[in-house]
């Protein structure tokens, strides 16, 4: 089973591979890298938003400097939300839903050998590096790194004499940009080709898991708006070096065309962060409620809709940018409906459970978890797409309450589901289940104390991105409240450490997998943990669909999709 | 096995990074001037021989009508407006009790040759009181240390718009913080604005050379220490322009020149 | 809505209430959903021997779910349309309204005032402080709203107002204001490092006040 393996040199195997699961991998960790990264940016903002212009022991003369005085600069306040933003977004939640878990599962889960072109694949991972490699240098250059929020509005984004950061930073980030953008549409497009060209015999698309279509639709809205995205950045890049005016008003350009072709990706995008933790977790409630996912076709059908009506709901980001106000009521309108599918999607879970055998894993709980804070990220939503409710949340803390409780709360979660339900697989060895739960635990009560007062913020009309909200008489007595936030966000990414220590001493002396841990019934659990170089010791061939749990046909309560029933020997 | 060369790959992805993390950390290095030594390495000896020296004195008239002084509004900044009770006034026309006018930048612009002088070690300093640039008019050396002070409770950005040096902008959020920046190259005037406040204006002269005063209370001068030899100066002011004279230093001689700008 | 914040323009009361009609909606949605999860939770712990139901779902049931769903989220985005178009489309006639140009720069908010001739632009516009901002109370105002360099917002939380003032393309808001005070201006875009101190403030008083102030700055200026 192993005879590839020592025909492959180092660098063929672990650098330079075209092995999806290895590639796989490869964003797994530097993803979780990132996490670190963007997490404490998230600390220094939470820490200035507690005790303003306060030197910080230690960190303030490390990583500020004298020359700051050893604290946080009113321009460097900007810089962090904007690289928090950046770093999460691109290099942490889009490359591990997509890059890590989207490469190591579709082929396992279709039953394929590798990708359809596993080259583009180990490009589409070295595109990523440079990106990294480009974006980490902006934080050195003078004027430090960009500083214009992760959605880089014009003219400030365009203008160095306007904000430090919007100099060489900018030029860089726009750069690093362009690259995660190429790496993702090299990504989408083998994930779509692979899963419509490589299903094993048998795979209709309709026995796909949620977590393939979930994949498959996302590679779909990368494909199509990414390009949307890439072309902003270009004509911003041409604004900022050989003096066009795309979006400068001093030469006839439009500063709102830019809001326009950035939310047009970032919209979906928004979706392309949640739709696989969606998938990852509709799998994993269904194994460990022993019970078929209620409503498969109509799940299928809601990840299409999210997806579909998330192209027309760009606007809601822009009701009080100044934009014909008479938009706002179509972009109100289809934006009220986009809830929706979500609500369905939230209903089916429920129904799922409705009279299963909930096993209560560390796994199980971080998908319910996401389950329970997403309804709360969905419901917060509706109070922005009212649009004469946003005039007074917009841009308040409301909508980074709703942000984070829908990619921590929503995405996040999903992903510490889906870490700890497919470690096995990943490294054949298992992830302790008790600190699984501690950590679990943990975060579920600290990332509530952090993020639901946002709410209360917003609420009382708290602008975001102020490095100082406190000289407002109105927001003055909200300093105790934020304080709790942060002191709170600290336990926060403290309880992370559970995670992390619990994941690598997990990769050494974790207890050695079986093939199928969790009794689950999809392709990827019929193959060895870890699976060898082609996945499968023979091709498998599907005869049902991935929930077929506590089927009445077998005595056990799971019956894999490739075990033929009836015959002899049914193994 | 399988766990080591995992370990081996998460290795090359952490190297990787920090790598980039320092090279671009020196790819920023060269952002840092080369030409402007400052003070510190230099010994610092003055090239003019103080046996010889002489001085450059005189005084800055104002004949005409002067503009009535502009009232400042800082009803949003009550902090500073009460620094104040009678009132506060731009300064950009200033006329003294004498008939003289004050804030006008005199300084040698020509006729050192290329003596290089000392860059002086101690600083200038800048200080934002009362939300106005004190001194509003100065002279500093290229490469000396600007020493920005916020004596306010309150923050000011101070965004100096040069034409031939970098720019830069500096945020001061909490009363009594103090940036130190330097301009490397000679300029004359560098115009320094605060976002915060539009009426905050200053301007700084910089040059090579330590032969530059502002017109004070009494609209007198004096450039000392000057070697014998022939001069063009120049005189400076934000409203009315820069007027030139040649004035010729002997050997510990003093020189006495007068400018005359006209308003109205 | 709005905490402690004051209830100061004729949009203030019907936009916190549609916030409260949404907070009902959706607490109403959350209690259901949250409690049968917990619910679910408690009921179905696994059970040794016992297979869970084979049930792959409900037509009905989808179907139930989707219209009600969708019915009450439209309804809900159709019963907002009235507020939005008052407070953005429905701008009063200028020439019976106290008309102000707000413009808007790093880091500040500077407020015109047409002068005697009722128009802007002209020679004698009257030029408030920066960051001082006087509207009459009980008279729709309409707001000219410009940036000359990057983007602001203009919000001032106790009238329930925020519009983007982006440059190069001038804007209009109005309101209406129905008690007289003294009220903050927050900038709600990120505009550069002095974001966080964009402020102004903000004085609503009876017509007759706001002329005397007025007529002050006038002189002031001279």
């Amino acid at each position: 089973m192993h005879s590839a393996e020592g025909e492959l040199s180092f660098w063929r195997k672990y650098v330079f591979s075209t092995d999806h699961k290895v590639i796989g991998k490869q964003f797994l960790f530097s993803s979780l890298f990132f996490f670190i990264v963007g997490g404490l940016l998230a600390l220094l903002i939470r820490t200035q938003l507690a005790w303003p212009w306060e030197e910080i022991p230690v960190v303030g003369p490390l990583i500020y400097g004298e020359e700051s005085g050893n604290i946080l600069l009113p321009e460097r306040y900007p810089a962090l939300v904007t690289m928090h933003g950046t770093i999460m977004i691109f290099f942490f939640i889009i490359p591990i839903l997509s890059g890590a878990f989207g490469n190591f599962l579709i082929p396992l889960m279709i039953g394929a050998k590798d990708m359809a072109f596993p080259r583009v694949n180990m490009i589409s991972y070295w595109v990523m590096v440079p990106a990294f490699l480009v974006m980490v240098a902006s934080f050195f250059v003078e004027g430090g790194t960009a500083a214009a929020g992760w959605t880089s509005y014009v003219p400030l984004s365009a203008r160095p004499d306007m904000i430090p950061g919007s100099g060489l930073g900018q030029t860089l980030w726009i750069v690093s940009l362009l690259l995660v953008g190429t790496s993702s549409t090299m990504g989408a497009i083998n994930y779509v080709t692979t899963i419509v060209t490589l299903r094993a015999k048998g795979m209709q698309m309709f026995r796909l898991p949620l977590t393939i279509w979930a994949l498959f639709i996302t590679a779909i809205l990368v494909l199509l708006a990414t390009p949307v995205l890439t072309s902003g950045l270009l004509l911003l890049l041409l604004d900022r070096t050989i003096g066009t005016h795309f979006f400068l008003p001093d030469g006839g350009g439009q500063v709102l065309l830019w809001q326009h072709l950035f939310w047009f990706y970032s919209h979906p995008a928004v979706y392309i962060m949640i739709l696989p933790a969606m998938g990852m977790a509709s799998d994993i409630i269904s194994c460990f409620a022993r019970k078929p996912l209620f409503g498969y076709r109509p799940m299928v059908f809601s990840i299409m809709g999210i997806a579909g009506l998330g192209f027309i709901v760009w606007g809601h980001h822009m009701f009080q940018s100044g934009m014909n106000p008479v938009l706002g009521i179509t972009f109100m309108t289809s934006t009220m409906m986009i809830a929706l599918p979500s609500a369905i999607k939230t209903f089916n879970w429920l129904a799922t459970l409705w009279r299963g055998q909930l096993h209560l894993t560390a796994p199980m709980l971080n998908a319910l978890a996401f389950v329970s804070t997403f309804v709360i990220g969905g419901l917060s939503g509706i109070y922005s797409a009212a649009t004469p409710v946003d005039i007074f949340i917009h841009d308040t803390y409301w909508i980074v309450g709703h942000i984070h409780y829908v990619l921590f709360g929503g995405s996040l979660f999903g992903v510490f589901a889906a870490i700890q339900y497919w470690f096995p697989k990943m490294f054949g060895r298992t992830m302790s289940d008790r600190w699984g739960k501690v950590h679990f635990a943990l975060t579920f009560v600290t990332f509530n104390c952090v993020f639901f007062p946002m709410f209360i913020l917003g609420e009382r009309g708290m602008p975001r991105r102020l490095a100082d909200p406190y000289n407002y008489n109105f927001l003055a007595s909200l300093q105790p409240l934020n304080q709790f936030m942060t002191v709170s966000a600290y336990a926060l990414a403290l309880s992370q450490i559970i995670l992390f220590a619990n994941f690598f001493v997990s990769l050494y002396r974790g207890r050695a997998a079986v093939a199928n841990p969790w009794l689950a019934n999809t392709l990827e659990w019929t193959t060895s943990s870890p699976p060898p170089l082609e996945n499968f010791h023979t091709a498998p061939v599907v005869h049902r669909g991935p929930y077929e749990y506590s089927s009445p046909e077998v005595s056990e309560d799971w019956l894999p999709q490739d075990r033929v029933l009836g015959g002899a020997a049914a193994d | 096995m399988k766990s080591l060369k995992l370990y081996l790959v998460l290795t090359l992805v952490v190297l990787a990074l920090l790598v980039a993390a320092c090279g671009g950390g020196g790819g920023s290095e060269p952002a840092a001037p080369s030409g402007g030594d400052s003070g510190g390495s230099e010994p610092v000896t003055s090239p003019v021989d103080p046996a010889t020296a002489g001085t450059i004195t005189g005084r800055v008239l104002f004949t005409g009508v002067a503009p009535e002084p502009e009232a400042i509004l800082m009803d949003a900044e009550p902090t500073c407006q009460a620094l104040y009770p009678d009132g506060a006034f731009a300064e950009t026309v200033v006329v003294n009790d004498n008939g003289t006018l004050r804030n006008v930048f005199i300084y040698v612009k020509a006729g050192l040759g290329d003596v290089q002088f000392p860059t002086p070690g101690e600083g200038v300093v800048l200080d934002q009181k009362g939300c106005r640039y004190i001194p509003h008019v100065f002279g500093m050396q290229a490469g000396q240390d600007l020493v920005i002070r916020n004596s306010d409770d309150v923050l000011h950005n101070i965004h100096p718009v040069p034409t031939v040096n970098d720019s830069f902008n500096v945020g001061q959020p909490v009363k009594d913080m103090e940036t130190t920046k330097t301009f490397e190259e000679p300029e004359v005037m560098i115009p320094i604005a605060c976002d915060v406040h539009e009426w905050m204006s200053g301007y700084a002269g910089v040059l090579s050379h330590p032969y530059y005063a502002v017109s004070g209370e009494d609209g007198s001068f004096t450039l000392s220490n000057v070697p014998p030899g022939t001069y063009t100066v120049e005189a400076w002011h934000e409203v009315y322009g820069a007027q030139t004279m040649e004035v010729t230093v002997s050997e510990k001689g003093a020189a006495e020149i007068e400018f005359t700008f006209t308003g109205g | 809505m709005g905490g402690s914040l004051p209830q100061v323009s004729t949009f203030a009361g019907p936009i916190d209430s549609l916030y409260n009609v949404i907070l009902i909606v959706t607490g109403v949605a959350f209690v259901l959903v949250e409690g049968i999860l917990i619910v679910f939770l408690l009921r179905y712990r696994r059970r040794p021997g016992q297979k869970a139901a084979y049930v792959h779902g409900s037509r009905q049931i989808e179907l139930a779910w989707t219209v009600g769903t969708g019915f009450m989220l439209f309804l809900l985005a159709i019963y907002q349309y009235r507020s939005w178009i008052d407070a953005k489309l429905n701008l009063p006639d200028e020439s019976q309204a106290q008309v102000v140009r707000v413009s808007s720069n790093q880091f500040e908010w500077n407020a015109i005032y047409p002068g005697a001739d009722r128009q802007l632009d002209t020679a004698d516009d009257i030029k408030a402080p920066i960051n001082v901002l006087h509207f009459p109370l009980d008279r729709p105002v309409v707001i000219h709203l410009e940036s000359v360099d990057v983007l602001h917002s203009f919000f001032v939380p106790a009238l329930r107002i925020k519009q983007d003032a982006v440059p190069g393309r001038p804007g209009r808001l109005w309101f209406q204001a129905t008690q007289a005070g003294e009220y903050e201006v927050a900038c709600a875009e990120l505009c550069g490092l002095g974001h966080y101190r964009m402020r102004a403030f903000v004085t609503i008083e009876p017509q007759a006040e706001f002329e005397t102030w007025l007529a002050e700055v006038a002189a002031r200026q001279q």
